[in-house]
Formats: C-alpha cells, sequence, structure tokens
C-alpha cells in the first residue's frame, strides 16, 4: 500500500508523519500522534466521539482521510484546556455532571464548543437539535444539555 | 466528617478532570511493546456447516503473522466458554450448556460467530488478510423466530439440545393461582413482545493479550466489568492458565451496561494467540462487530394474565414466556429469564397468588444475556403493563388501581409469593410524590390543550421494584449458581495520611472514584483529595466479583464500609495507648478519637502515623493500619419507585414525542445525590429508547438487518424532554450505609410508562416495542 507524508498543525503544533491513502484523520491522531482523547465509537460516522476540528470547524475525524488535512489546522480536546486550566466548556461538563463514561465527551466538547461559535447563547432546544450526531448512552443527555447551556453562559461572561 | 465532602454531598467527580481533558485510560488507548493486531474471520450465515478453510492466501499476505482456526484451538485443548448459572427445569433436569468453543470449527450458529483470528503488523493488515481467508459453508436452514423454536419442525440449534429448549422453568405456586383465577370477577390479558436490544456502551470492547515466557504469566488487558470473573472462567474453565499466572486489567471503560460482563469467544481468543505468536496481539472491535457479538438483550414472547376482584384487587397473575438465549448461553444468560425475571413479578403490589413459567430457547442468533435491568425490566413491563389494562378494561384510574394493591409501608419484611422477601419501602409515598411532581390533576387540561393544537396527548405510570445489590452467596448458590456474590475491599493508609482504596466494584461511568472516596471521607476524614480509588485490576485489588445488578454501593461499599471499621478499630487501641486510657474511654467521631468528658484527642491521621513509626505502641499490636473486608449482603435490597410519562402523539404520522417525565425513586440513602441523578436520568434514556426506538431486526435467513446506527435507532438528545426526578429515602435495614443501589431503575422503569401514555393517548390496548410512528400509526388507524 503506497504511503504519503502528510504535515498539518495538531493543536497549535506543526506535525508530519507516514500514512496510508486509507489512513483516517482519527487513526492519524490516535496511533500516530498518539493522541487518545479523540475516540472511535462507530464506523458510519453517526456517533460523534471522533468529533475534532479542523480550521475552527467540527468535523467528524473518522471521516476524513489523513491526507485530505494536509496543511490544515486541526484541534483536539488535548489543545482546548490552557495546561491544567480547564476551558470554560470542560469546566461547564464537570460542573454540571455532563459526563458519566467519559467516552462521548471529547467528542461532546468539541461540538459544543462549534455550536456556541455558531449560536452563542443556545436555547434548550437548539442545543438538543445541534447534538444530533453526537450520541451518548450514560446520560440521557439531560445534563450534557445542562453542560454546554451553561458552558456558553460562562464564554460568553469571558469575552 | 465535612458536609462538603462527605455522605450526602453532591461532590464533583474527581474522575472527569481527565476524561474532559482526553486523558482517559480507555482499551484501545493503549498499546504494549511489540503488539500486533487480530482481526476476527466471522460467519455471514446464521446456520451452516463449515467445510473447510483456507487460508493459504491470507498467510501470504503483507504483514500477516498467523491466521489461528478453531483447529488450532482444539489442539492446544483449550477449552470452551461457559454458562455459571445451572437452572432447573420443572422436571428437575439441568440446563442444556451446550459446547461453545472460542472458534467455531466445525458448525456456525448466528452471523458474527467466530471462525479464525488472523494476526498481522498493523490492523489494516489483520483485516485484509481476514476478507482473503476462504471458508467454504455448507448453509443451513435457520430458526430465526423464538416462538416456534422449540415446535415442531424447528431448525435444531444443537444437535444435543432436544426441541432447542435450554429449560422450562416454573416458579410460584401453579394451584394457588388457578384457585384464583376462578374467584376472579375479571381477568385482564395481554400477549406482549420485550423486544431485543443491542447494549451499545459507546466505548466498543477490546482486549490485549500479552504472554511473558520469563515468569510464564499471561496478562489479559480487556473491557470487563468483572475482570476477577474472567480471570476465574479463563483459568478454570478455559484453561489458559492458572489464576495465579493470569493477570486481568480492566481501565477505564467508555460504558458497560451488562454487555462486559461475560467471557467472550473474543478475548478468549486473544489471549491464547497471544502465546502462540509471542507477542502482545490487539483486537478492538468495530460497530458492526459489536451489534452481532455484543450480547443482546431481552426478547422474550409473553402471554399473562391478571386476576381481580370485585374492588379490582389483584387475586392473581399467571405468566407464561418464551425467552430468547441466542445461539449459546452466553456467561450468565441462564438466570436473567428466569430468577431475576420470575422473582420480580410481585411488583409493588398485594397479589394473591403468582405462577410463572419460561421456556428458554435456542435461535439462530446471537447469543442474548443481561442488558441494563436484566429480567427486572421484563417483569415490570409485564405488570405494569397488564394493571394498565385491567384499569381499561374496568375503567378506573390507573393510579387508583396500583394504589389499592400496593404493599403497605407497614408490611415489611414482606414475604413475596416468588421467595424474595422485601426488606423496605414505602410504595404509596412514591407514587404520591411522583403524581405531585407530574402534575397528574392536570393532565386532563393539558390533553384537551393538546387536542386544540390536533396532537393527541397521553399519560401512563410505572410502579416499578427491583432486586438489587446482587446478592447474597447462599441464596443464589442455591439456585444454581456457580459463584458467590459478595465484594471485597481493602483499605490502605499511608504513613502520611492519605488513603488508597483497592476495590473489586468496577467504574465504568458510575463515578467511584468519587462516590467511594466520599464514604471514606465521612468515616476517617482522611482529605477527600488524598483518596485514590484503585479497581480494575487483579493484580492489584482483594478478589471481587464486579460490577452489575446495580451492586457497586450496595456491596462494594458496604465491604469498604466494613474495611473501614476495622481500621476505625485498630486506631481505637492505639488511640487508648498514646492517650493512656481505656479503650472503653474512647470515642470516635469525625476522625477523631477522643477521650470522653475530658478535651484528650487524637486524630486518625496521627494514630495512622504511629501505625507506621510504632516507636510508643500498644505492646503486641501488629504495625502498619490496613484492612480488608469481604461483604456478602443478607439479602437483596430493593429500589423502587413510580415514574410517570406523558407523550404526543401526530395522528397524521404515528410519531410520537415524549414530552414531560416525572420519577420518584426510592434509593434508600444516598452518598452523592448528583450522581444518582445522573444515573436515573440514563436508565430512563436507555428505556425511552427500548420503547420508541431500538430494537434488533433478524431477517428469516438469520442476517441481522441492524448492524450499524444508519439502521438501529439510537436515541439522541432531541428525542427528550427535561426529565424531573425525585426521591424518597427509606434506608435498607441489613447493610451499614442503608443503601440499595441506583443504576438500572429508569431502563426498568421506562419501557411500561412510555407505551402505558401510548395506549392512554390512542385509546388503544397495546402498541408493542419499539413504538415507532408506523407501529402508532397502525394501531391508530386499525
Ligand atoms: S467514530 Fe462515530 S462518528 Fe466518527
Ligand atoms: S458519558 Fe458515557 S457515552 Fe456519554
Amino acid at each position: 500500500m503506497a504511503t504519503h507524508k502528510v504535515t498539518m498543525k495538531v493543536n497549535g503544533k506543526a506535525v508530519s508523519g507516514e500514512v496510508e491513502s486509507r489512513t483516517l484523520l482519527v487513526h492519524f491522531l490516535r496511533e500516530t500522534l498518539r493522541l487518545t482523547g479523540t475516540h472511535v465509537g462507530c464506523d458510519t460516522s453517526q456517533c460523534g466521539a471522533c468529533t475534532v476540528h479542523m480550521n475552527g470547524e467540527s468535523v467528524k475525524s473518522c471521516s476524513l482521510f489523513a491526507v485530505q488535512c494536509e496543511g490544515q489546522d486541526i484541534q483536539t480536546i488535548e489543545g482546548v484546556a490552557t495546561g491544567d486550566q480547564l476551558h470554560p466548556m470542560q469546566q461547564a461538563f464537570k460542573d454540571n455532571h455532563g459526563l458519566q463514561c467519559g467516552y462521548c465527551t471529547p467528542g461532546m466538547i468539541m461540538t459544543a464548543l462549534d455550536m456556541v461559535r455558531r449560536i452563542p447563547s443556545p436555547s434548550e432546544q437548539e442545543i438538543r437539535k445541534n447534538l444530533e450526531g453526537n450520541m451518548c448512552r450514560c446520560t440521557g443527555y439531560h445534563n450534557i444539555v445542562k453542560s454546554i447551556a451553561a458552558g456558553a453562559k460562562a464564554m460568553a461572561g469571558a469575552r | 466528617m465535612g458536609a462538603e465532602f462527605g455522605i450526602g454531598a453532591s461532590v464533583k467527580r474527581k474522575e472527569d478532570f481527565r476524561f474532559v481533558t482526553g486523558r482517559g485510560n480507555y482499551l484501545d488507548d493503549i498499546n504494549r511493546p511489540g503488539q500486533a493486531y487480530g482481526y476476527f474471520v466471522r460467519s455471514p450465515y446464521a446456520h451452516a456447516k463449515i467445510a473447510g478453510i483456507d487460508a493459504k492466501k491470507a498467510s501470504k499476505m503483507p504483514g500477516v503473522v498467523r491466521v489461528l482456526t478453531g483447529a488450532d484451538l482444539e489442539a492446544d485443548k483449550i477449552g470452551g466458554l461457559i454458562c455459571g448459572w445451572n437452572v432447573k427445569s420443572k422436571d428437575g433436569t439441568d440446563t442444556r450448556m451446550p459446547k461453545h468453543p472460542a472458534l467455531a470449527s466445525d458448525t456456525v450458529r448466528y452471523v458474527g460467530d467466530a471462525i479464525a483470528l488472523v494476526v498481522a503488523e498493523t490492523y489494516a493488515q489483520a483485516r485484509d488478510a481476514a476478507e482473503a481467508v476462504k471458508v467454504k459453508y455448507d448453509v443451513l436452514p435457520a430458526q430465526i423466530d423464538v416462538s416456534k423454536a422449540d415446535k415442531k419442525g424447528a431448525a435444531i440449534v444443537h444437535a444435543d439440545v432436544r426441541r432447542n429448549m435450554a429449560y422450562d422453568w416454573e416458579i410460584g405456586d401453579k394451584k394457588a393461582t388457578d384457585a384464583a383465577f376462578a374467584k376472579a370477577a375479571h381477568v385482564a390479558k395481554l400477549d406482549l413482545v420485550n423486544n431485543r436490544v443491542a447494549p451499545n456502551a459507546m466505548e466498543p470492547r477490546a482486549a490485549i493479550g500479552e504472554y511473558s515466557a520469563s515468569d510464564d504469566s499471561f496478562t489479559l488487558y480487556t473491557t470487563s466489568q468483572n475482570p476477577h470473573v474472567a480471570r476465574l472462567v479463563l483459568s478454570a474453565f478455559v484453561q489458559i492458565a492458572p489464576e495465579h499466572k493470569l493477570r486481568v486489567v480492566s481501565p477505564d471503560m467508555g460504558g458497560g451496561f451488562g454487555s462486559k460482563i461475560f467471557i467472550y469467544p473474543d478475548e478468549t481468543a486473544v489471549i491464547w494467540a497471544a502465546k502462540k505468536v509471542g507477542r502482545p496481539v490487539k483486537w478492538t472491535s468495530d460497530r458492526a462487530e459489536a451489534f452481532q457479538t455484543d450480547c443482546h438483550g431481552r426478547d422474550h414472547v409473553t402471554h399473562v394474565e391478571l386476576a381481580l376482584d370485585q374492588g379490582g384487587k389483584f387475586l392473581g397473575l399467571r405468566v407464561s414466556t418464551k425467552a430468547n438465549m441466542g445461539a449459546y448461553l452466553s456467561t450468565f444468560a441462564s438466570c436473567v429469564p428466569s430468577y431475576l425475571y420470575g422473582t420480580l413479578l410481585q411488583g409493588q403490589y398485594t397479589t394473591g397468588a403468582i405462577h410463572c413459567e419460561v421456556k428458554a430457547v435456542f435461535t439462530h442468533t446471537t447469543p442474548v444475556d443481561a442488558v441494563r435491568g436484566a429480567g427486572r425490566p421484563e417483569a415490570t413491563y409485564v405488570i405494569e403493563r397488564i394493571i394498565d389494562v385491567a384499569a381499561r378494561d374496568l375503567k378506573i384510574d390507573p393510579a387508583d388501581l396500583r394504589r389499592r394493591n400496593m404493599i403497605q409501608p407497614n408490611a415489611f419484611p414482606y414475604q413475596t409469593q416468588v421467595a424474595l422477601q422485601y426488606d423496605s419501602g414505602n410504595y404509596p409515598a412514591a407514587l404520591t410524590k411522583a403524581l405531585e411532581i407530574a402534575d397528574y390533576k392536570g393532565f386532563a387540561q393539558r390533553r384537551d390543550e393538546a387536542k386544540r393544537r390536533g396532537k393527541l396527548r397521553g399519560i401512563g405510570l410505572s410502579s416499578y421494584i427491583e432486586a438489587c445489590g446482587i446478592a447474597p452467596s447462599a441464596v443464589v448458590g442455591a439456585l444454581g449458581c456457580g459463584v458467590g456474590l459478595y465484594e471485597g475491599a481493602t483499605v490502605r493508609m499511608n504513613p502520611t495520611g492519605s488513603a488508597i482504596v483497592y476495590i473489586g466494584s468496577h467504574s465504568h461511568g458510575q463515578g467511584h472514584e468519587t462516590t467511594f472516596s466520599q464514604v471514606v471521607h465521612e468515616r476517617l476524614g482522611v482529605p477527600f483529595e488524598q483518596i485514590e480509588i484503585v479497581h480494575g485490576d487483579t493484580g492489584k485489588i482483594p478478589f471481587g466479583m464486579g460490577t452489575y445488578g446495580s451492586r457497586s454501593i450496595a456491596v462494594g461499599g458496604v465491604a469498604l464500609q466494613n474495611a473501614v471499621d476495622k481500621l476505625i478499630e485498630k486506631g481505637r487501641k492505639i488511640a487508648a495507648h498514646k492517650l493512656e486510657v481505656a479503650e472503653s474511654d474512647i470515642q470516635f467521631k469525625d476522625g477523631t478519637y477522643s477521650v470522653v468528658g475530658t478535651d484528650k484527642k487524637t486524630s486518625f491521621a496521627e494514630v495512622t502515623f504511629a501505625a507506621y513509626v510504632p516507636h510508643n505502641y500498644p505492646a503486641g499490636l501488629e504495625p502498619g493500619m490496613e484492612a480488608t473486608a469481604f461483604y456478602d449482603p443478607a439479602n437483596f435490597t430493593f429500589p423502587a419507585g413510580t415514574h410517570v410519562c406523558e407523550v404526543e402523539v401526530d395522528p397524521d404520522t404515528g410519531g410520537v414525542e415524549v414530552v414531560k417525565w416525572s420519577a420518584c425513586d426510592d434509593f434508600g440513602r444516598i452518598i452523592n445525590p448528583m450522581i444518582v441523578e445522573g444515573q436515573v436520568h440514563g436508565g430512563i434514556a436507555h428505556g425511552i429508547g427500548q420503547a420508541l426506538l431500538e430494537g434488533c431486526v433478524y431477517d428469516k435467513s438469520g442476517q441481522l438487518l441492524t448492524a450499524s446506527y444508519m439502521d438501529y435507532a439510537m436515541p439522541r438528545a432531541d428525542n427528550f424532554p427535561t426529565i424531573k426526578v425525585d426521591t424518597i429515602q427509606t434506608p435498607c435495614p441489613h447493610n451499614a450505609l442503608g443503601v440499595k443501589g441506583c443504576g438500572e431503575a429508569g431502563a426498568i422503569a421506562a419501557p411500561p410508562a412510555v407505551v402505558n401514555a401510548i395506549a392512554n393517548a390512542l385509546n388503544v390496548k397495546h402498541v408493542e416495542m419499539p413504538a415507532t410512528a408506523e407501529r402508532v400509526w397502525q394501531a391508530l388507524n386499525a
């Protein structure tokens, strides 16, 4: 299988690696870069556990080949906090019990950040609708919705 | 101790930091040096003879290390998988437990049955090569329909199991029940199906097997809710290695819901393969594999009858169920539709006589075992549905009919007609509170208002009970269980005053690191952030039975509390010595030993230090501050409550929207209300999912049509309203913490509440689950 060299920016740092044509972005992140915070929960682009940002917008990293991301700016969950200082959205998930097993959580947070970028103070209904690409089996979404509302508010306050 | 971190406080979870920053350590995040990757060749047929396996081409493909088959497994004398619970049939015979090899060599019995394991340098290479393994199948007829599986002409799943019958079991008093029905003023009847669901933990199962030649030992990293049970089965039955040469590690886990209790073919093959190829072997399930091979849940076909007298009193309940076991008996499959089902048919009510029979049958489908609730959702569905049918028949308000029949709070302990003895509860109080939260009285107005908008609004109740904290070992042993169901916990104090807890309960979303720390902090006063909870590693923790059946707090938590008590007693001796008084003069409170009636005192931390630096120390007392307790409960615990669901149906489309959810649960004493509430939310969502959306569908040939999230409808955020939950607290009288457990309640309570609400909205007798728009529209236009 032919391999390619890819170079991209991940969490603000230039990175590169050898990948197969078929290597997905999520596998490049997890296996080559060992950024294992981005998860895989399905094979059909439904669950959202793999959500990251590309050039500031959320994408499902299982639905992109690594080679498609040549030269792009990727942010993963590992790049959201500042050192040990949680981002307000991460803090909101912790404060509102927005996670249980934590498997869906990185994807939820990346989706939430993109949601707030587009809709700075989303209503409950807007949050629920905008989570249609992210599944959680543990929480029943109740506290995720609460977390995102609280996170959005905190982010507005911080601006 | 400090209310901020003690029992009853909604302490924020200490595990969250690593999860919100992407630093969790889930199984697929682990890689071992020199690791190779495994991929399984699986049967595309539900039933076929394997006429030949040709792996020549696959073996030569790039990166392939080895292709292993069932023949290799047999040559190495690796045993098959087992079922750990022998449920005796009516006639006294044992459960038929057919052979279940980890890799099928002769016959495949469901789509997904594993045939070969391809090991290669990369996952992609293993997968490519697996596609090149040529298997010749002689396809045979498959038995998919559970209702006909024991009938003449059914395709036979195992040659040595007559009529596909694993067992034909009963519980209760048939004669007394017949007599009760003979006296009845009214008999309500219903046929219902409890739909087959896939567990769908968001993290797929995975395993890494590793063999160390230097000390001839194995380490299995696996997604397991009960690593010691996995070790026991893999040692004693599968014969991978003796227990002292096998370590099982189960790290952070992305949900379990029952599916990660069982010992599967996959990890069995992987740990065996590791020695065979002399390298660690890693396998991670993809979602399609998960749908095909994670044990499914429910799948009952039931006929139920309820006998009532003139005044609406329940005289008798008669239940006949056919339960689908799938193609093999999974680890605990047999106990789910029997001892976790029939024993719960008393519900919250004083029903005078009960008889239940269950035929457990094999079909050519994925094995069925425990999924969140396991048996208890099925029982609750039967009871709570037939009550609503009776209420409709007799034109009695469903809440009123329930209340008339509820066991009263002064009636405990209450001996049921189906073996259990309920220890405590207050069912009418929970009902009252749930109805208040739901504004039950205001429903008519909401219904009328919805009607003006063209919607049909319905309300449905579910007053459930569950038996949790499984379980007294002697009881389950008498019922055929092959293991004891205690839990073990060790508390190790460090000289500087911090604590490490080693516990058999496994956390995979339940927040044990927080809850158990609260228990320790409450009693010992060790600062909350100086308590470490270690679980999921047989190399570290005491022998433990793990997490399922809402047992972590009710069994593991109590073991922990008992270990803490042992430390307090030891510390009392040291404190008495230090303060120069008799032990009996010492009292212990809030982490401090003090002499009654004086201001002399010493802290637990000081006593701990003295135990490790025993310069001035009681004669004959061992140094050190560490204690282990194993706790075997005296009885099950019995969480109970009432949930109220309101739906709106669009009569044009049949679409159902859950618009309101109100609940009052009784979990006994609550350690962390925030976590408990979260568990209830998740359970409710799981139950609503089963009622409205989820269902595994096989076609006639046994193909699983719902093997991806494109085809299997998982609940999403916009399927739910805001959920309002509250609790009452009737402490459990027989454990030291007064706790009952809360993890499954929502999943048990929710399905009948939803279906009752839909039946109410439509004014029909019944709608099967999942109540899809099509089904609801059909019911409305029948
Ligand atoms: S892994 Fe499920 S959407 Fe990407
Ligand atoms: S927290 Fe477990 S899947 Fe969302």
